[in-house]
């Protein structure tokens, strides 16, 4: 069937995309594996001998080495943000999960059901999803702003004795942020949800009615089953997106650590970033993100390909 | 369509009351942000320093985004969002439409493997690969008439190459599910005609792709000009940034006046705000792509 030269093109034409995503996403990710269990500073290139080799003394840069798995046990014991980090990952995944997903679904199935105004409503939800988070963040300041800002004005705590500091409070500032991220999320979501509700096919809608359900049990025991690939794509979107929640941490906190709002993400950039870079302990916060963002990453691939690799 | 209407449960008439008011006061809700911006974007410091944002205002101006666009040289950050955008939605368009048409018209036994890897490579959240990339990316010298660096680090080059190699995952995710539902039979009477594998590719089933290829254009140059993490990560040189990023350095230039700041995120939204405007069906048909198949 095929020339030879039709071979050489479709070698080229798979090679060279192939090419590079296996040289800056793939071994990227597996050399962030390696050098989680190495300690390097950046400076000098990596032995491979045990850092008991190099014993570190004031002012001599020591060497990349081989450091066992102590950049693991330092995270999860010795590294006062790990866990806040952790903590706020999950309080940010459940959020979404608990608040923007369902809020989302509700605008889909209200807007498919063809109510007066629905494309007004689809569209102006539909804004901040095109808008980049670091505006988002820049916008909601105004919002939040203890002085000056709409809900501190609107509940009359905008005087210098009585503010509220919504960004700067390490207790109040992660769910400020998560007001703003479900202000895109959720429109996010009815996005998806739209169009798996258009591709139900109506039949099964006007079965059940003749069989006497009523509209609630129509949507969850008809529509919402036959919607399990768009479920799975919500649940992935849900889970990647509260991974890589990022961008509006670090407009908020002008790029700087800010108590309150460790994020994994945000703990792995600080340790490339600065005077001392730690390359491997870096690498460690990353492999923590890829171990966890495997299992929804699967999930995905597990339905996405199952039926064509049968 | 009139029997699709009548099958649907009628909803009872406070049912449809109840959710009006309830996509009213969530449409306002929605809006309240965007217009606030906007709002406080129009009046100058001094007055909502003495009476707050929320105030009615005595001079409505667009001296805030005169201000802005002038004091820091935003073109240039425009400009750098268009260096770096165009190349990279054009590039990852071009590799990602190559190897979902072999994917999809040859049978090889590597096929789906290919496929999981690009499309998982897509969904890593960036911050996993982001460490060795930028070692890689200190690590990799470029000619000087490409990059003013050296290296392909605080480069257009390198933010380029990171954002096709990251999008390319989705695209071929995408256009390999579409070229599988595009009739082959053109296809293979051109291989009887003698057609070579490349002309079956670029002028027979890519022009088919069309719709496909519009939708995914949309979405991915909004993706990429919104980028802040490449961006923030690989660029170290404030005015190479493009201007979503460039936003932080904004942010910093001008702490004392929020109105300034407000009126050059909104400039910097734009762009964005056109594609709102004039493609919300594209962007939208390209979120469901991705998502239909699934």
């Amino acid at each position: 069937m095929l020339t030879r030269r039709d071979k050489v093109v479709a070698v080229a034409m798979l090679g060279i995309p192939l090419l590079l995503a296996a040289a800056f996403v793939w071994f990227p990710a597996l050399a962030s594996v390696f050098l989680s269990f190495t300690k390097w500073t950046g400076v000098g290139g990596i032995k491979l001998q045990s850092c008991q080799n190099f014993p570190s003394a004031p002012g001599i840069p020591q060497p990349g080495c081989l450091y066992g798995v102590q950049n693991y046990v330092q995270a999860f014991t010795n590294y006062p943000d790990f866990w806040p980090a952790v903590r706020h990952n999950a309080i940010w995944l459940a959020v979404f999960i608990v608040i923007a997903t369902p809020l989302g679904m509700l605008f889909a199935v209200i807007i498919d059901r063809g109510l007066r105004g629905s494309r007004i409503y689809q569209s102006v939800l539909f804004l901040p999803v095109m808008l980049s988070l670091a505006l988002i963040g820049i916008i909601w300041e105004l919002i939040y702003s203890p002085n000056f800002g709409l809900i501190n004005t609107v509940i009359g705590r905008n005087q210098n004795d009585n503010l509220i500091d919504w960004l700067g409070d390490p207790r109040l500032n992660l769910w400020a942020l998560l007001v703003e991220a479900c202000w895109r999320q959720a429109p996010y979501v009815m996005v998806l949800y739209l169009a798996g509700l258009k591709a139900v096919d109506p039949s099964l809608r006007e079965a059940a009615v003749v069989d006497g359900a009523n509209a609630w049990q129509t949507f969850w025991r008809v529509v919402f089953p036959t919607m399990r690939p768009i479920n799975i794509v919500v649940l992935v979107v849900t889970v990647i997106e509260s991974l890589r929640a990022f961008d509006l941490v670090y407009i908020t906190s002008k790029g700087n650590p800010l108590r309150g709002l460790e994020l994994l993400s945000v703990l792995v950039t600080q340790n490339i970033v600065g005077e001392t870079q730690r390359i491997g302990f870096g690498s460690t916060l990353g492999v923590v993100l890829l171990v966890i963002s495997l299992v929804p990453i699967s999930i995905f691939l597990y339905q996405a390909f199952r039926r064509e690799a049968r | 369509m009139t029997t699709v209407t009548a099958a649907r449960p009628r909803a009872p008439r406070l049912t449809t009351a109840a959710a009006q008011i309830f996509m009213i006061v969530m449409t306002l809700l929605w809006v309240t942000p965007i217009v606030f911006a906007l709002y406080v974007a129009l009046r100058p410091i001094t007055e909502t320093n003495k009476l707050g944002y929320l105030s009615l205002p005595r001079h409505l101006t667009l001296e805030n985004f005169a201000n802005a666009w002038t004091q820091s040289d935003m073109w240039r950050f425009f400009l750098n969002s268009v260096y770096v955008t165009v190349p990279a939605v054009l590039l990852t368009l071009f590799g990602a439409s190559m190897v979902a048409y072999v994917v999809s018209r040859l049978a090889f036994w590597f096929n789906i493997p290919l496929l999981i890897l690009f499309t998982a490579g897509n969904l890593l959240p960036p911050q996993v690969i982001i460490t060795p990339l930028y070692r890689i990316y200190l690590a990799i010298p470029l000619p000087d008439w490409i990059s003013g660096s050296g290296l392909l680090y605080n480069s257009y080059a390198g933010l380029i190459v990171i954002n096709v190699s990251f999008q390319l995952g989705f695209c071929v995710f995408v256009l390999s599910n579409y070229m599988k539902t595009v009739p082959t039979d053109i296809d293979e009477a051109a291989v009887i005609d003698g057609a070579t594998l490349w002309t079956r590719f670029w002028r027979i089933t890519l022009p088919l792709c069309r719709p496909a290829l519009a939708a995914l254009a949309t979405l991915v140059t909004t993706w990429i000009y919104n980028d802040f993490f490449w961006a923030i990560t690989l660029i170290s040189t404030g005015n190479k940034r493009p201007i979503t990023s460039a936003l932080a350095n904004l942010q910093g230039q001008f702490v004392a006046n929020q109105n300034m700041i407000a009126a050059a995120a909104l400039i910097a939204a734009i762009p964005t705000l056109l594609v709102y405007v004039l493609l919300q069906k594209q962007f939208i048909a390209g979120l469901s792509l991705g998502s239909a198949k699934g």
